[in-house]
């Protein structure tokens, strides 16, 4: 069991009202609402095919849902694009891993202070002063990344060569890189051992306490995800089954049916 | 062997052609996934457009105004980027909304003015080229809004058809804008011969000096992408969206953005080629089938790979002028009758269908292999 945490979980953050998504005929998401507290470790749970990742995708604007709305830092977003939505301080990772598999683990969590840079084209182009003080500046703050993932080993060598596990957590850095408010994880520790898997979660409790940064996980481990979460929400079929803290959620009789009826 | 040097001294400069040619299509390619057939096309809307600005024989007034108020309103647009940064995003109702229209709208006008009380005179080289950039650099802009923004996520091969309309599109266009003769261009690079190595070769080795300035421009042009792409934040965004889209943009790329990027660097490399071939050849249609040549030395170099286009183009040119120059001789040495030329026209593909049955990945590719 996790050690009693300090952390202060505050308003809203963010509010999925009504949402419903649909790929021709197949309805991922159908009319599901939730919401995201400021500070909280927010699971979505499911059986395959649930529309967990649509829902992340909805979030940092990969799809648009063709009813409801989302209301972030108490703005109702109008159709957002993912940079944008990236700029407003959501980060994530993927469930196939999306890491730029030619760069090094450097330069793949560099990618990730893309958008605290400000020096223009111009400058760039030149290369001269003021551009390079701010990659010298960002290289520190990569470092640092670096250092609390503990890769620094890696630090070099391109990340396709590196085995899954190493990957998944360069992709947390490259995502922590971008120091979000919310970070969005999509099954963080698929495929991974024990001992990998309690690094994981170690990693993302102490971005939530160190950081106050907000998140919301996609696992499939149910031991995880009622050990680190907060509050959980369950979806089958696309719909919401269910949503509380998890003692509330391994009572859920809806939620133990759509478990057992589905073989993992 | 002097003779042989020659030859592979004119040939290479040829090939610095073709690379630079192709190295176009690979940032296109390896940005966006697009086949851009039309990399041929913008060298000779980028000729045609220098040419007449630097020396205007079919061009008016209103060609000066026009390219007058577009390069300033570019500028202004750059400038403001730069001040302001790339991700300034301003709430809606926000005035400053609008700050990329009024400062569009206001260069223009000032450089439509400026341009207008220029006259219709030919303008020095420093303004010549870069109206020639503004110039490629709106196009970029036309091409990623208009054609690949509504085309996102299509099959490469409407893609690849989209850029055939914008082929020949640009191709009339260009000759609408700026005339259809061949224009000498002449912006003060040597055509003297020269001899080298004197003291190795008796008599040396002459070369034109046309040839050696085109190598140069040709080389600084490529140093100067590596390190922007090396060291820069664009740089780094662009290898990320080559690499990864999803996942580029996550980060915060838009790629849009990044598009319109290598549009426009791909509209200075077609600059620069234009250049260096116009002034030996002058600029003229013929230069829009240099896309042709770049395809074989694509499957040489690999779709994706930088150095492999520039190396690729090097070994089709002398390769193919090599060929030419032989192929009588070794004929002549096997058979006793000396075959005539023409090889260069052929070469460059029987080399190509070669690679595609020995080595399909290129020189440079990675080895493509099938998962199953
Ligand atoms: N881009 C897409 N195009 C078409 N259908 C899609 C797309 N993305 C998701 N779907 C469909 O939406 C439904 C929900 O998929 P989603 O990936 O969100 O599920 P999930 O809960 O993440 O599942 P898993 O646990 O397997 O990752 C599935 O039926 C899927 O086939
Ligand atoms: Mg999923």
């Amino acid at each position: 069991m996790s050690a009693p945490r300090t952390r202060t979980i505050g308003d809203t953050l963010l509010t999925v009202d009504r949402i419903s998504l649909s790929f021709g005929g197949v309805k991922a998401l159908t009319d599901v609402s939730f919401d995201i507290a400021k500070g909280e470790v927010r699971a979505i749970i499911g059986p395959n095919g649930a529309g967990k990742s649509s829902m992340l995708n909805c979030i940092n604007g990969f799809y648009h849902p063709q009813q409801g709305s989302i209301t972030y830092k108490s703005v109702k977003r109008s159709q957002m694009r993912p940079h944008e939505a990236a700029a407003q301080g959501i980060a994530r990772t993927f469930q196939n891993i999306a890491l730029f598999k030619g760069m090094s683990t450097l330069d793949n969590i560099m990618t990730g202070r893309n958008l605290r840079m400000k020096t223009g084209i111009l400058a760039q182009a030149l290369h001269f002063g003021p551009a390079r003080a701010e990659e010298i500046e960002h290289r520190l703050a990569v470092e640092r990344i670096i250092e609390f993932l503990e890769i620094e080993h890696i630090r070099k060598t391109p990340v396709g060569r590196l085995p899954y596990g190493l990957q998944k957590r360069v992709e947390l850095g490259r995502a922590l890189a971008a120091e979000p408010e919310l970070l969005l994880l999509d099954e963080p520790m698929a495929g991974m051992n024990i001992e990998e898997k309690q690094d994981m979660c170690r990693f993302i409790l102490d971005v939530n306490d160190e950081f106050g940064t907000t998140i919301c996980l996609i696992e499939h481990d149910m031991g995880v995800v009622m050990d680190i979460s907060d509050r959980v929400v369950v979806l089958d079929y696309g719909k919401k089954i269910g949503d509380g803290v998890p003692d509330e959620i391994k009572r859920n009789q809806t939620v133990i049916d759509a478990y057992l009826g589905v073989s993992h | 062997m002097a003779f042989f040097l020659e030859v592979l001294i004119g040939g290479l400069l040829t090939g610095v052609l073709y690379s630079l040619v192709a190295l176009g299509f690979v940032l296109i390619f390896k940005a966006s996934g697009v086949f851009n057939f039309a990399q041929g096309a913008m060298v000779l809307m980028a000729g045609l457009a220098l040419v007449q600005l630097f020396e205007p024989t079919y061009i008016g007034l209103w060609h000066f105004v026009g390219v007058g108020a577009l390069s300033a309103a570019v500028v202004g647009l750059l400038v403001l980027r730069t001040v302001r940064g790339g991700t300034f995003a301003a709430a809606k109702g926000d005035w400053r909304i609008h700050l990329p229209k009024i400062v569009a709208v206001g260069a223009g006008l000032l450089g439509g003015v400026l341009a207008l009380a220029g006259g219709a005179k030919g303008w020095p080289l420093w303004l010549a080229i870069p109206a020639a950039i503004a110039v490629m650099v709106a196009v970029a802009w036309v091409v990623e809004r208009w054609v690949l923004r509504p085309l996102v996520n299509q099959e490469g091969i409407i893609l690849f058809m989209a850029t055939l309309g914008v082929t020949f599109f640009i191709d009339g266009f260009s000759q609408t804008l700026f005339g259809s003769n061949v224009y000498p261009l002449n912006i003060g690079l040597s055509k003297d011969p020269m001899f080298l190595l004197e003291g190795v070769f008796e008599g040396g080795i002459l070369v034109n000096k046309l040839d050696i300035s085109g190598g140069v421009i040709a080389g600084v042009l490529v140093a100067g992408l590596a390190v922007f792409f090396q060291k820069t934040r664009i740089g780094r965004a662009l290898r990320a969206v080559a690499d990864d889209h999803a996942a580029a943009q996550s980060v915060g790329i838009p790629l849009n953005w990044i598009w319109f990027i290598v549009w426009s660097v791909a509209g200075v490399v077609a600059l620069v080629a234009a250049i260096v071939w116009g002034s030996k050849l002058g600029i003229q249609f013929s230069l829009t089938f240099l896309a042709l040549k770049a395809l074989p030395v694509l499957i040489l170099g690999g779709f994706t790979s930088v150095p492999g286009a520039i190396v690729g183009g090097l070994l089709i040119g002398a390769g193919e002028k090599v060929a030419e120059v032989y192929f009588p001789v070794v004929t002549k040495f096997l058979t006793g009758t000396a075959m005539p030329g023409g090889v260069e026209y052929w070469f460059a593909y029987v080399l190509a269908l070669l690679f595609l049955l020995f080595r399909p990945q290129g020189l440079f590719g990675e080895r493509i292999i099938e998962r199953v």
